[in-house]
This record gives C-alpha cells, structure tokens and sequence, in this order.
C-alpha cells in the first residue's frame, strides 16, 4: 500500500489508462502547461505530450462538442472541467448529443467519453461557483454519474470509465477533496460502476452519502458512536446506476434511513432514493426516511451563511436522533 | 504644452485610479495576513486606467457590467467603499448584502450590474441590458466588459450578431491583459488581435492603450457617441496588464518578473501623476494630500467592514424569489 492524495489517485488513473491506450487523451482548460487549475494533471503533459493532454481557451461548449465527436468517431476522451460549473454551458451537447446518440442512432453510434473536475461547493465562492451538479446529470438516460469520496475509489472508478465505460460517465470531484490523503495498493485495480460500499457497519441507522460529504455522515457516525447508536454508513460511489439494493439490504437491518447529500433538495438523488425505498422496502422501515441537503437557494458568500447551506455533522446527529425517535 | 483634457480630469483619474489600487492592496493584505476576506479574490491593479478612462466618457446613467474583477468598476461607479469591503469581508452591510463576495459586486443604484462568475456571460447579458436602454428609449450606453480568455466563449459571436443586427446601445470591452489565467493570448487563438473579432459582424472596432486613462477615454468616448446616436456597438480591445496574479492563489509560473516589470513602467497611475506634475496641475505635497485622504477612507472602510453585522442566518433562505412568500423546498 501506498498513501498518495486524491489528485493523484485521479492522474494515476488517466495515466495508466493513457499508456495502456493510444485513443485515450485529456482535453480542457489549464490541463497542458498550468499543470491544472488543481493539479490534478501534473506532470501528464511532460509524460503524453501535446498531442494527448490539451490545453483548451475558455471554451466549453466548443471543447465539449469537439469531445463528443471524437468520441462517435474512435477515440475515449477525457475532457476536464475546471468545475462542474462550468459544465452548464455544454450542457448542450452532453444532454442533446452525447446522452442520445446511441438511441437515435438505433445502437449504432456510442460515446466513450469521460468528462470531470470539482464538483460542488468549495467554501466561500459564491453562488456561481458552488452547485453540486449529481442530480442535474443523473436524470438524463444514457449517462452515468460517479462521485468518489476518496482516493482509493476515485482511481478505481476512474480507471473503469476511461477504459471500459461506452457511455458517457460525468465524473465528480471536489476541490476541497483534492489534497486529502488514501491508501492505494500498489497493483492496478478496478472498480465497478454502480456498487455502493459500506464504509462503517452498524445496527440502528443507515446513513447513505456521497462525495465530500460523506464526511459529515461519518463524522455524524461517529459522534453517535459515543451515545451508543450504531449508524451504517453507506457510500454510493456511483449516483447512476443507483445501487439501491445496497441500501435496502441495510435498511432491512437498521430499520432507519438518514440520506446526506450537498444536492439542492427539489428532485435530488434523496428523493429518488426515498421513492424507491419506500417501495421496495416500506414493510421494513419503522420512520419516515429523512435527509439533509444543501438549502432550497443559491449559495451565499458570507461565512456563516455558507455554513449553513451546507448539511453538518451536528444537524446530521440530531436528524438521526429524530429519526430514532430519541428526542433531545 | 497643452493637455488633452483638463486639470480636473487629471486629478479625478488620479484619484479614482489611487483609491482603486489603494483599496484593493488593502483588501489583499486583510485577505492575506488576517484572513478576514474568504474565496476567489481578483485583483483589478494594473488596469485601473481603464476604469478611469471609462468613466470620464461616460455618464452616471449609463449601465456597467463586467465579470468578477470587479472591485475597480464598482468603486468607479460610486460603489462606496464601505460597501465594498464589507462584501469581501460577507458582511450585511456590503455592497450586496455580504451573499455575493469579491466576484459579485453589485449596485444597480449606480448602475453597476455586476460581478458575474462565468466567463463570458456578461457579454450576453450586458447585451440584454442593452437592448433595454433601446426598448425603453432611453439615451443610455451599456459599457461590457470582459477578459481576453472571454473572448473565446461563443456567446461573444451570438452577442455581436444581435447587438449589430439590432444595433443596440453598447460597447464591447475586451481588457485583453494577455492572460486568462496561465494561458497567454496566443495559446487561445489563431487571431491575436481581438479587436478583430468584430470584422465578421462588420462591427466598428478600436484597440487602445489600456494602460492609459487618455487613450481609453478617446477610444470609448467615439464608441458612446455613435452608440448614443443609435449607430449601434463597437468592440474596443483595450491592451492591459494585470500586475497581480490571476487571483491570489496563483503561483504565476506562466510569466517572468522581467514582464511584469517591464509593464509596471507604463503604470497608468504614474503616468497620469507625471501629466500633472509637468503641467503644474498640482503638487506633490497635493497629491500626498490625496493619497493621505485615500489611505483614509481605506482604512475607515476596513474598520466598517470589521464592525459591521454578519447576515442573519434566517438570510441562508432569503432573496431566492421577488416574492418572499414562494415556498422553499425545506425538510
Ligand atoms: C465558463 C467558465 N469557465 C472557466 C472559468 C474559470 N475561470 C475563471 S477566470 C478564468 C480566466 C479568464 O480570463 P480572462 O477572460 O482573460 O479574464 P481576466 O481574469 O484576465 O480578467 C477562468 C478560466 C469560469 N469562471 N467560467
Ligand atoms: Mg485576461
């Protein structure tokens, strides 16, 4: 085992995945000569050269399309976006293009094409700069959405879109996720999309997360942990397809379902989970499934309303609580 | 020898140009060295000439727009700055309630739209500001401004069609200060000149020395009046330099020292301070004066920020809807 940083977990996936495969290249903004806008790429274009790590103007609808094409016609892109942010104004071809080209084409055109970069809020950056973009995404048919939590799932998952996905696959990261710490075996791996994992087994709650807040739910776990409340802690690691049999396995035992995520609540990926829980599993539930989500409104900048936007590991503790019928 | 323009706009540029730069190394150093100023942070420093020289060519009336280098054209437009540094401090009392920080500056009374986060998008909305000022008929300018790196979005194509076919009442600003972050002008482009870019709308275009309140003045002074006599927009790309990073977390290995010195000689700020003192518009001893009274207002504006009230929590979900009664989605 190793213990290398998120950002690096992600360059040794496309790295790997680019000597493995000639068709494989990243495109995107400051990807080349800036080394990244989060050093995710540093080094790549040192290693593939300019002919397979790109650097792109400021141009994401163009960028985007120029992806996708290369896509329906032979190569597997990945293409960065400095943020998910910025992803809206392709949106365009991802929805129009990318997502229906199999369809429309009756099964005849696919589109290989991985695109990535932060996703999400990053502390105070306003209301532009911090949608967590998972559902946005998850509800077009013929994508699929990855958001890692850490960097052994990160490299696996990654690793997995670029060589063996034929669909596109949104891959979310995290700016503030970049620099943190995981272990990584030294051999080459891969990891499915569409399996959850459970990353704390327990008894009386289960707690489903993704992505960077799958900090507050283990945080939260562990605050319990203290009062005696066993919470299992699952991370979805892949949004779409959604491992929901995961959850209902764990829901059979815990009987309690907490979902955190940082997705604005109206039709975010708690409220599909809850649907298809509360079908699959009402006879075993014995609350309401209850969630925490970023607020119904744009991220504000000061400190503490930003705060506040975002779910935390005390509110977490205390909708666990609600949902155990322990009121205090 | 004469002047272009008179002792007063000298010192008006002097001092607006100071307070800018004043204000934002302020900002920077309590960004910095007291943590007090959060996010993305976007210094103005280098191109201040160009607010200057906008400014004198412009009325109060007339609607600016711009991304989120934003601090110099709100203090311009008479954005005080109290309500400045509030906002980078997330302060209620700032220019925008403290919910829209550095890059999203905002104050319509004065007729500053903003401090806009995507790259690009202000070229399409201060069209739309635009197409207001005709369709109410007034006699107003919109004033645009946008970054080099911006330039290459496609919404600048859509914009100059439409602003040309409708011959709306704007100018098209491009502050070409030949980074967009680490990525130079020429890696972005096979046309360098970006002034170009109005060639295939057959839209007027000017390239100016941004560096210089005179020439940018002239430049948009022609632009405002064929636009406020209903000729339509112009593309003005105005050659500058940003002397700071692209924000403040940017190592800036994408250029010398050499370079950024070089440009620092044809500081706007000195430029403007060697025209008055040649042409005994003031003294030294004056224009100490109106750096004391700056550094004045600059650090009266810091001790507003730091006494100033947070928003109050309840604030997380206000201003979502013009009606405030709208239901939230809340658990
Ligand atoms: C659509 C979009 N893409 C990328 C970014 C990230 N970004 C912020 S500023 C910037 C560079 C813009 O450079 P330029 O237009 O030259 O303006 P300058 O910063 O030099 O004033 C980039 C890439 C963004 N905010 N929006
Ligand atoms: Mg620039």
């Amino acid at each position: 085992m190793r213990t290398i940083a998120f950002r690096e977990a992600l360059r040794e996936a496309m790295s790997e995945e680019m000597r493995r495969d000639e068709r494989v290249f990243l495109m995107g903004e400051e990807v080349a000569e800036y080394n990244g806008a989060y050093k995710v790429s540093q080094g790549m274009l040192a290693e593939f050269g300019p002919k397979r790590v790109i650097d792109t103007p400021i141009s994401e609808l163009g960028f985007t399309a120029v992806g996708v094409g290369a896509a329906q016609n032979g190569l597997r892109p990945v293409v960065e976006f400095m943020t998910w942010n910025f992803a809206v104004l392709a949106l365009d071809q991802i929805l129009n293009t990318a997502s229906k080209m199999l369809a429309m084409s009756g099964g005849q055109i696919s589109c290989p094409i991985v695109f990535r970069g932060g996703n999400g809020s990053a502390g105070q950056l306003g209301a532009q700069h911090s949608t967590a973009f998972e559902s946005y995404f998850a509800n077009i048919p013929g994508i699929k959405v990855v958001s890692p939590s850490n960097p052994y799932d990160a490299k696996g998952l990654l690793k997995q879109a670029i060589r063996y996905e034929e669909d596109p696959v949104m891959f979310m990261e995290s700016e503030v996720l970049y620099g943190d710490k995981g272990e990584i075996p030294e051999e080459e791996y891969y990891i499915p999309l569409g399996k959850a994992d459970i990353k704390r087994q327990g008894r009386d709650v289960t707690i489903v997360s993704f992505n960077k807040m799958m900090k507050v739910a283990l945080g939260a776990a562990a605050e319990l942990e203290k009062e005696g409340i066993s919470a299992e802690v699952i991370d979805l690691r892949t949004i779409k397809p959604l491992d929901w049999q995961t959850i209902l396995e764990s829901v059979k035992k815990t009987n309690r379902l907490v979902i955190v995520e940082e997705q604005w609540p109206f039709a975010s990926i708690s409220s599909e989970i809850s649907y298809r829980i509360q079908k699959e599993g009402f006879d075993y539930l014995d609350a309401p499934i209850r969630r925490i989500t970023s607020a119904d409104a744009p991220m504000h900048y000061a400190p503490n309303l930003a705060a506040l936007a975002i779910p935390d590991v005390s509110r977490t503790v205390k909708l666990v609580k609600e949902v155990m019928y322990l009121k205090k | 020898m004469a002047t272009k323009f008179s002792k007063e706009t000298y010192l008006y540029w002097y001092e607006l140009m100071q307070l800018i730069r004043q204000f934002e190394l302020k900002a920077e150093e309590m960004y910095k060295m007291a943590g007090k100023i959060r996010g993305f942070f976007h210094a103005y420093i280098g191109q201040e000439a160009i607010a200057a020289g906008c400014m004198t060519a412009t009325t109060p009336d007339d609607p600016f727009i711009t991304g989120y280098r934003d601090h110099g054209l709100a203090l311009s437009k008479g954005t005080s700055p109290n309500a400045c540094m509030a906002e980078l401090y997330g302060k209620a009392t700032g220019c925008a309630k403290g919910k829209g920080g550095s890059m999203h500056f905002f104050d319509v009374k004065n007729k500053f739209f903003g401090g806009h986060g995507i790259v690009g998008a202000q070229i399409g909305t201060g069209t739309g500001l635009a197409f207001a000022e005709k369709y109410k008929g007034t006699n107003n300018v919109v004033l645009t401004f946008f970054g080099d790196g911006a330039a290459r979005q496609g919404i600048l194509h859509e914009s100059f069609n439409l602003a040309m076919l409708w011959k709306l009442p704007i100018v098209f600003i491009c502050e070409n200060n030949n980074y967009a972050m680490g990525t130079s002008v020429e890696r972005t482009s096979n046309v360098i000149d970006i002034y170009k870019l109005a060639d295939a709308y057959e839209m007027p275009a000017d390239q100016a020395d941004g560096m210089s309140a005179e020439a940018v003045h002239e430049s948009i002074a022609r632009a405002v009046k064929r636009a406020r006599e209903g000729d339509g927009p112009t593309l003005i790309e105005m050659k500058t330099y940003r002397y700071k990073g692209h924000s403040i977390s940017d190592p800036q290995k994408y250029r010398s020292k050499e370079e950024v010195d070089e440009y620092k000689e044809q500081d706007p700020i000195n430029k403007v301070i060697k025209t008055i003192l040649d042409n005994n518009f003031a003294t030294t001893a004056d224009l100490n004066e109106i750096d004391t009274k700056i550094s004045a207002v600059v650090e009266a504006s810091v001790k507003f920020a730091e006494e100033s009230p947070w928003p109050d929590d309840s604030e997380v979900l206000k201003d979502v809807y013009a009606d405030a009664s709208t239901p939230l989605t809340v658990d």
